[in-house]
């Protein structure tokens, strides 16, 4: 599961434009992600700050 | 907030509010909605924009002008520097905007113009009447309310969803999402009326990293990276530290900014029954230098234009509001992102050796009239090694 580090985010949308299943949103500083999210990565990868990640479910 | 207007405009940066105004010119019911609690905030911008594209829409006004722009540098892997002096730029000489200000002047001059506008106010769905789009839920702190509109024009930015509710795929590739980090410093020695552009695999791979001077000693110094190079360890942020470790370790950050600017071909369609997409929502931002305020002021116009004539004759179907999409395309917007595709495309498989050469060689050239075509054709002139790298760059100027 995609799980955002609101330390780290500067909720600046660049991961909302790549997104291929329109899953994120962002509202003013808070970033939020859906259940369509698959899990892909590509959010992860361009996020100019690295506050992205992607964790097993059995982590969390 | 009316229950209905004849155009509805989701978000109030440049386009949006360009859109607004002009379609309150013009006589309509016009409302503007921005889903942040100010205009203009937070800046997510390197703030540069050329000095004729911006007087079509507004006069020049020292209270949102942070810096006037009269030359250029480009500096090579290896640190040769080429400099474009204003004579040779001619008309491509600019302006560093504060967009806090610019963009509330231009959302104040919707408002004069006779259009409504409201803040904190987030489009939360299209209202679609058998596929079409006939305005928007919008919330205002909770409260959610239906629009009704002819025409909604979404201007809601790199992160644009209204487009993708409608039906619009507004997806883009990983690998053209410029990844972007900005400091603005303080304190530090520059060249207060010149840009400065890095380039190199090392420094900013298929990117740059920039230099835009904000006043005497202050600039916006960031960088954008493509998305497939960004990885842990190697991101914007941490590539623009290190560059400025290097350049301007005493230097003082007063502000930190980061984003996500798209480099892909705009939308293939950027409209709709009853909707209209400009700017960076319709992925207008040039490929080359990643700057989007003209393309989205241009694009605002336009599209309020067409959607005033098409209210006026009663059809805002797809059909009739095409000739908004046709307008930008087939015009001098729509060549000059194509060319630039094509060279952005060209100059991104460059090495840094190719780039140090081209560079080593642009620097010597005294070109009278700076264009990009002419500097390609005495590249390749005075480097006939490197004419296989180059050929798909002249192919995608002619």
């Amino acid at each position: 599961m995609l799980v955002i580090h609101r330390d780290v985010c500067g909720y600046c949308g660049a991961c909302v434009s790549v997104c291929p299943e329109g899953a994120l949103e962002l509202i003013d500083a808070y970033l939020s992600v859906d259940e369509h999210c698959t899990a892909c990565r590509i959010c992860t990868r361009i996020c100019p700050l690295g506050a992205l990640e992607v964790v097993d479910e059995a982590e969390v | 907030m009316k229950q209905r207007y004849d155009l509805l405009v989701i978000g109030g940066g440049p386009g949006g509010a360009i859109a607004a105004r002009t379609a309150a010119e013009k006589g309509l019911s016009a409302c503007l909605v921005e889903k942040r609690p100010a205009i203009g905030v937070p800046v997510r911008c390197a703030e540069g924009i050329g000095k004729e594209a911006l007087k079509e829409f507004i006069e020049p006004d020292d209270r949102w002008i942070s810096a006037e722009i009269r030359g250029a540098q480009i500096v090579a892997p290896d640190g040769t520097t080429m400099t474009l002096s204003q004579q040779m730029a001619g008309s491509k000489v600019g302006y560093i905007l504060d967009r806090k200000v610019f963009d509330r002047e231009l959302v104040w001059q919707a408002a004069m113009a006779g259009a409504d506008v409201f803040v904190k106010t987030r489009a939360v769905a299209p209202i679609l009447d058998d596929g079409r789009v006939r305005g928007a839920t919008v919330a205002f702190c909770g409260e959610e309310r239906k629009v009704a509109a002819d025409v909604v024009i979404a201007a809601d930015g790199i992160e644009s969803k209204f487009a993708r509710w409608c039906g619009l795929d507004t997806t883009v590739p990983m690998r053209e999402l410029m990844s972007c980090a900005q400091y603005v410093l303080t304190d530090i020695d520059i060249d207060p009326h010149v840009t400065v552009f890095y380039f190199g695999n090392r420094i900013a791979p298929e990117g740059y990293t920039w230099i835009f001077p904000k006043g005497e000693r202050t600039a916006n110094v960031g960088i954008g990276i493509s998305g497939r190079k960004s990885r842990d360890g190697h991101r914007a942020r941490q590539l623009l530290d290190r560059f400025i470790a290097d350049i301007f370790p005493r230097g003082k950050m007063i502000e930190c900014i980061v984003g996500g600017v798209s480099v892909c071909r705009p939308l293939p369609c950027t409209v709709a029954d009853g909707l209209e997409v400009v700017g960076d929502a319709a992925r207008l931002s040039d490929p080359i230098t990643g700057g989007g305020i003209a393309n989205a002021m241009i694009t605002g116009r336009m599209a309020a234009e067409v959607a005033a004539e098409a209210i006026g004759k009663g059809d805002v179907t797809a059909g009739s509001l095409m000739r908004y999409d046709r307008a930008w395309r087939e015009g001098k917007l729509g060549e000059t992102l194509e060319r630039n595709y094509r060279i952005k495309e060209a100059v991104i498989r460059l090495d840094d050796e190719t780039l140090n050469a081209l560079v080593q060689s642009a620097s010597r050239i005294n070109l009278k009239e700076f264009s990009v075509l002419s500097l390609v054709k005495e590249l390749i002139t005075r480097n006939p090694k490197l004419l296989l790298e180059l050929k798909s760059l002249y192919s995608a100027l002619k």
